[in-house]
């Protein structure tokens, strides 16, 4: 446990460290989302009725970013090789890796959601439903662009390769998360879509270290 | 069985929605063909290896 | 007991690359012989003997090609997740080349799917495209088979290309009924998409003939471009393995 505490404290100072990357991260999130009323016209019924969509279409590429490079630094310098012969398993190695990629990439975008949520019209409520949707779904997008990022590890092409195969195992919590808006916003509410949402989330949680680790294997034989 | 159509225009024509029917058949065919084509280059690529090997076993 | 062992030492042989190939090589012309009459006799059925539909006229030929194509591609990646299973539970290198040599088969047939499901809708619903639960489960299985093919090809070592693709395939196939009923439900949320796909099955026996033998005239393609493939896929890898070289030696 102590150890599993000391890869996270360890990984979340390495990060702070490269905190203009986590900056970038949340700047093309939200420029991202600011391009589309310039695409589509500034129509306040319009806005309201693509908010939730474009916010979770921005919010899924720009998890992305930095996601091809999640390894790649522990690969290189020999960090990886350490974490498969240390006494804790791999996948709580990496389950402590990608919770501090998690809070100090993905949790910024929770917080700057509901500016862009304004913007687009959206009600109280929905950017309540939003945020909500985003705290269950972008860990999610992080377990599974972790699973993209250990198959391309060291490889020339990762950077286009990631996104072609995390993308479409990504197109159901884009449903979930944006449904749950638009249900609260027609009355419907949002319940069974976060709770689809939440399972979701404890599924890839279980699953998706030990998918993780052993992609690494795979990786680093 | 009878052919149901009573001329080649009518076959042609496909009652009117010729072009989807033969666009589906004509594209589907071009998908096929170029696999084909794409396998037969690869076999003509690695054309000796592939001699030796047949006759690796047949001997 | 004796049988299970004698069967397993056979299976064993055949799952040596070595010993597959030459058996390859006997069997493809066969698949690809019966794909080519069975499509004649398919089509000869479809395109000239079955009348028209009452209710959509002639544009329901199209579904001669759509539905086997449709039924192939899904087939496809379920066997490619078998041949993945086996790649990572038991190390097999054949079990990795089937799965490979399957993906480009899949792919063609789920574009197929998908071109002659636009040409069929266009004059049957009035759009190229719905996105309904389906079509776009059809649309991301595509996605997942380029996902297949790009990593495939970008790693060089064959082992982690192997290994690394069977993972891919397997996380795609359990994804693919999550998608499934993700978008099935979104739709019941956007109720201006609503097309009914399932109507009755009133077909005539012509036209279920000729489905039938069109999908039979599928599988047999499939599997002779797969063996095809397997064998240049074999001959690719195994260049220096003892077999191929002695062989060469003897020249």
């Amino acid at each position: 446990m102590s150890t599993l505490a000391a890869i996270l404290r360890f990984e979340l100072l390495l990060a702070w460290r490269r905190r203009s990357a986590l900056a970038t991260t949340l700047g093309f999130f939200v420029i991202v989302a600011s391009l589309f009323p310039l695409a589509l016209g500034a129509d306040p019924k319009l806005l309201r009725l693509i908010g939730a969509g474009v916010v979770w279409v921005a919010a899924l590429l720009a998890t992305l970013l930095g996601l091809a490079r999640l390894f790649a630094a522990d690969h290189e310098d020999g960090t990886l090789e350490q974490l498969r012969l240390a006494p804790l398993p791999l996948p709580l190695a990496v389950m402590a890796k990608l919770a501090a990629h998690w809070l100090l990439t993905a949790v910024p975008l929770c917080l700057a959601a509901p500016i862009l949520g304004l913007q687009y019209g959206l009600s109280q409520g929905a950017i309540g439903v939003l945020v909500a949707g985003l705290l269950l779904g972008t860990p999610v997008l992080c377990l599974v662009g972790a699973v993209g990022a250990a198959l391309t590890l060291g490889l020339r092409a990762s950077g286009v390769l990631v996104p072609v195969i995390v993308l479409p195992l990504e197109v159901p919590v884009l449903i979930m998360g944006a449904g749950a808006v638009e249900a609260q916003a027609s009355g419907l509410g949002a319940g069974p879509w976060l709770s689809l949402l939440a399972a979701l989330f404890i599924v890839f949680l279980v699953a998706a270290p030990s998918v993780i680790a052993f992609a690494l294997r795979i990786s680093s034989e | 069985m009878p052919v149901f159509w009573t001329s080649v225009g009518d076959f042609l024509a496909m009652g009117g929605y010729g072009v989807y029917v033969w666009g589906a058949y004509g594209v589907t065919t071009l998908a096929v063909l170029a696999e084909v084509m794409a396998l037969r280059g690869r076999a003509r690529r690695s054309g000796p290896l592939t001699r030796r090997a047949d006759e690796a076993h047949r001997s | 007991m004796a049988t299970s062992t004698a069967a397993r030492s056979m299976l064993f042989r055949y799952a040596s690359p070595a010993t597959f190939y030459p058996l390859a090589g006997r069997l493809w012309p066969w698949f690809a012989a019966a794909a080519v009459v069975l499509a004649l006799a398919g089509l000869a059925i479809g395109l000239l003997v079955a009348p028209t539909d009452a209710t959509q006229g002639d544009a329901y030929r199209i579904i001669f090609i759509h539905v086997p194509a449709a039924w192939m591609s899904m087939f496809i990646y379920l066997v490619m997740a078998f041949y993945a299973v086996l790649t990572l539970g038991f190390n097999t290198r054949l079990s990795a080349m089937m799965m490979r040599s399957l993906a480009p088969t899949g792919a063609m047939f789920t574009f197929v799917a998908l071109w002659t499901g636009a040409l069929w809708g266009k004059p049957t619903w009035g759009t190229w495209w719905v996105w309904d639960a389906r079509l776009t489960s059809e649309l991301i299985l595509f996605f997942l088979y380029l996902g297949f093919i790009a990593l495939q090809s970008a790693i060089d070592d064959t082992r982690r290309a192997d290994r690394a693709g069977a993972l891919v395939a397997l996380v795609g196939a359990v994804n693919v009924p999550i998608i499934y009923f993700s978008v099935k439900w979104w739709n019941t949320l956007h109720q201006g998409a609503s097309v009914s796909l399932t109507r009755a099955p009133s077909m005539a026996r012509d036209m279920l003939l000729g489905m039938l033998l069109m999908a039979i005239a599928c599988w047999m393609y499939s599997i002779a471009v797969a063996l095809v493939r397997v064998r240049a896929l074999i001959v690719e890898r195994e260049r220096d393995a003892a077999w191929l070289r002695e062989a060469g030696a003897a020249d």
